[in-house]
């Protein structure tokens, strides 16, 4: 089964032993052992979201940090914890889940591991948008959000309608998100050489991929979207495990194919924007997640998984970033793409050695 | 060619449904109907079915043949509404296909396309438990009896054994048993198969369709198959369909379809047709240029501008570009 709906195994099947097929057994021990593995990566998320809040360069105790969210005023921590450490672990949280299940969800249908939108261009669209504002418009904050936002869906959509000729091969789709972003990743090198520095520093800071300037006001709007994005995930997540058997077979199993795929893009599209508007383009987090949640539940995809190793991936990975070198927080995203080139190889190496391409 | 309907008296018909009969179709139910009428279809731009008016006798096999880009695979995957009309209709128990839900469609009618793909990794259960997705929807998920339909096309089909076995690992002949079996999951009056016997050999290609015959007699599922192979599609056949260029050239019991003279002019091929000593259904023989391909029949009385018989003639089939030969 795909998808988020396996999550709660069934605790008794009835008086079992009388029907109890095979295949029915089988199916009823695989639910429970996947809700273990998934309650397990859900406890990770709470470890390293504490790890993100209490430790580190500054240390919060629990009490403490019970005390402050008590609304007690302990001079100094108060501020660290509400203003800095609590809304980018948040932050981290949302957009790992918000990253693993767009790429899990455009992995899972396209067929392949490469589909994701940071290999295939859809975050490129957003760098280049938010550059474009940064650099030509000097625009900052909420205004860089906004465009990132629209620059992912418009290239998305120039990629669906570019690749969308003769029905959207899971091949074309890659090869036309590939040379999208070339051309996108070209424009923003010319938008960075064209300018003066502060502002460049400015700009790449933000392609980094970084929670340091997180804010409650971004927790916000992020929390909105996600509210309104997963759902619609999770509902149309059900049409992929028809998508996934091929067209014709999906259509004769009476999935609506190309409405399905255009609101599955559209979501998966929806929460990568608002991902990148959030924290900027975080490398590697959707490329990472589904095939490392896949092999955790042994080669089954699994939206709610990919959501989950998303967030571990980030927190931990900000978590690096923050601590690794004394007085500097690094931009997380430094860290997921030191993650990224040599996950793309060990795919590639495995996917060859099984005779099927990456 | 005659376009009337024998009852195919030839084959016996098993009486008693077998235990594990996969398919539902209750007894004395009314079996659903499907028929195309004045279909046109095309890519595009290009007609590939042309105004072609079918009935799919219920509950009987139908096999559609016809040369390659005779418009065969074209007429299935219309039938099975993958395909919108450029005119006319596909009617599906009296109503078109394309007026009704595509899934109240999928629990009526099942399609096995030609080439499907499996996701990697998955096992023989799980892509057999795809077939349910007709049946459930956002409140209604995975019941009991959605693994009682499993397990039964998993009997049915001989695969139960293999249902923790991912599917990349079987051989040809168990792969195609279990997309067979997925497709009974589904629990659909009418089964629509495209060359399920691409890629198998013969022992495989002769179980998949007495499989396929046996789902036919057990539970009075309506099959409609295209078949490459014309004689296996004459043993296996109730009503054959012969197509070409977007028309049907001749259709009926296979006893009556078969002969030299359709075979010709579907094909192209010069041939003979003898009876299959096995199943007594006409079997085609077809005569090449080499190995003995003395002129079937003489004809005394033919004109003089006959084509000859032996040595090189070219294959009308081929459309070889004029340059070609300008060329040479």
């Amino acid at each position: 089964m795909s998808a988020l709906q396996q999550a709660p195994a069934p605790a008794g099947q009835g008086p079992a032993g009388f029907r109890s097929s095979p295949p029915a057994g089988a199916r009823a021990r695989r639910r429970r052992s996947t809700a273990l593995r998934l309650a397990t990566a859900a406890f990770a998320v709470v470890v390293l979201f504490a790890v993100d809040v209490l430790l580190g360069t500054y240390t919060v105790t629990i009490p403490d940090f019970l005390r402050i969210l008590g609304g007690a005023d302990i001079p100094g921590a108060s501020f660290i914890v509400l203003e800095n450490k609590l809304p980018r672990a948040v932050i981290g949280l949302l957009i790992g889940v918000a990253f693993g299940v767009s790429g899990a969800v455009f992995q899972t249908m396209l067929r392949n591991p490469l589909a994701s939108p940071d290999i295939i261009g859809i975050s490129y669209g957003a760098s280049a948008s938010a550059v474009a504002a940064i650099v030509l418009f000097g625009a900052a904050g909420a205004a860089v959000s906004l465009s990132a936002l629209v620059g992912a869906m418009v290239v998305a959509a120039a990629i669906y309608l570019i690749s969308r000729r003769g029905g959207v091969a899971g091949y074309r789709l890659i090869l036309v998100g590939i040379g999208f972003a070339a051309v996108m990743h070209a424009l923003v090198s010319f938008l960075i050489t064209r300018t003066d520095l502060r502002t460049a520093s400015e700009a790449v800071l933000w392609l980094n991929g970084s929670l340091n300037s997180s804010n409650w006001d971004r927790v916000a709007v992020l929390v909105a979207s996600i509210l309104v994005l997963l759902p619609a995930a999770v509902i149309l997540s059900r049409s992929l495990q028809g998508l996934e058997l091929g067209d014709d077979a999906a259509a004769g199993l009476g999935v609506r194919v190309e409405a399905s795929r255009l609101g599955l893009m559209s979501t998966a599209v929806a929460l990568a924007a608002v991902a990148t508007a959030a924290a900027g383009p975080v490398a590697s987090i959707a490329f990472l997640s589904g095939p490392i949640a896949r092999r955790l539940l042994g080669n089954r995809p699994s939206l709610a998984m990919a959501g989950l190793v998303g967030a571990v991936i980030v927190l931990a990975a900000d978590f690096v970033a923050a601590n690794l070198i004394d007085g500097t927080s690094l931009p997380v995203g430094v860290v997921t793409g030191v993650l990224g080139a040599p996950f793309l190889l060990w795919l590639l190496a495995t996917a060859n050695r099984r005779g099927q391409g990456g | 060619m005659t376009l009337r309907h024998e009852p195919a008296a030839h084959l016996p018909r098993a009486t008693s449904a077998a235990p594990g009969a996969a398919s539902v179709p209750a007894p004395g139910a009314t079996p659903d109907t499907l028929s195309a009428e004045a279909l046109t279809l095309a890519y595009d731009e290009r007609t590939v079915v042309d105004k072609l008016s079918l009935e799919l006798p219920a509950g009987k096999v139908t096999v559609i043949v016809g040369a390659n880009a005779c418009g065969k695979s074209t007429l299935l995957r219309g039938l099975a509404r993958l395909l919108k009309p450029v005119t006319g209709s596909v009617i599906l128990n009296g109503t078109d296909i394309h007026a009704q839900s595509t899934k109240a469609v999928a629990r009526v009618l099942g399609l096995l396309p030609q080439t499907p793909v499996a996701p990697d990794g998955i096992s023989v259960a799980d892509l057999v438990g795809r077939g349910r997705y007709p049946h459930q929807g956002w409140f209604r998920q995975w019941t009991p009896e959605d693994d009682d339909a499993v397990t039964a096309a998993l009997e049915a089909t001989d695969t139960l054994a293999l249902a923790d076995r991912n599917v990349d690992e079987l051989s040809g002949g168990q792969r195609q048993r279990a997309w067979i079996a997925m497709a009974l999951a589904q629990q659909t009056g009418i089964l629509l198969l495209d060359e399920p016997t691409t890629f198998l050999d013969v022992t495989h290609q002769v179980e998949v369709l007495d499989l396929i015959t046996d789902l036919n007699r057990r539970s009075g599922t309506t099959v409609v198959m295209v078949l490459h192979d014309l004689n296996l599609a004459a043993r296996y056949a109730d009503h054959l369909v012969a197509m070409r260029d977007g028309r049907i050239v001749a259709q009926g019991p296979p006893s009556v379809v078969v002969t030299e003279q359709t075979v010709s002019g579907v094909f192209n091929l010069e041939c003979r047709v003898i009876e299959d000593p096995v199943s007594h259904t006409p079997m085609v023989v077809p005569i090449g240029r080499h190995h003995g391909a003395a002129p079937a029949v003489h004809h005394p009385s033919s004109p003089g501008g006959r084509e000859p018989s032996r040595g090189y003639r070219p294959n009308p089939q081929d459309t070889v570009p004029a340059r070609v030969e300008a060329a040479s």
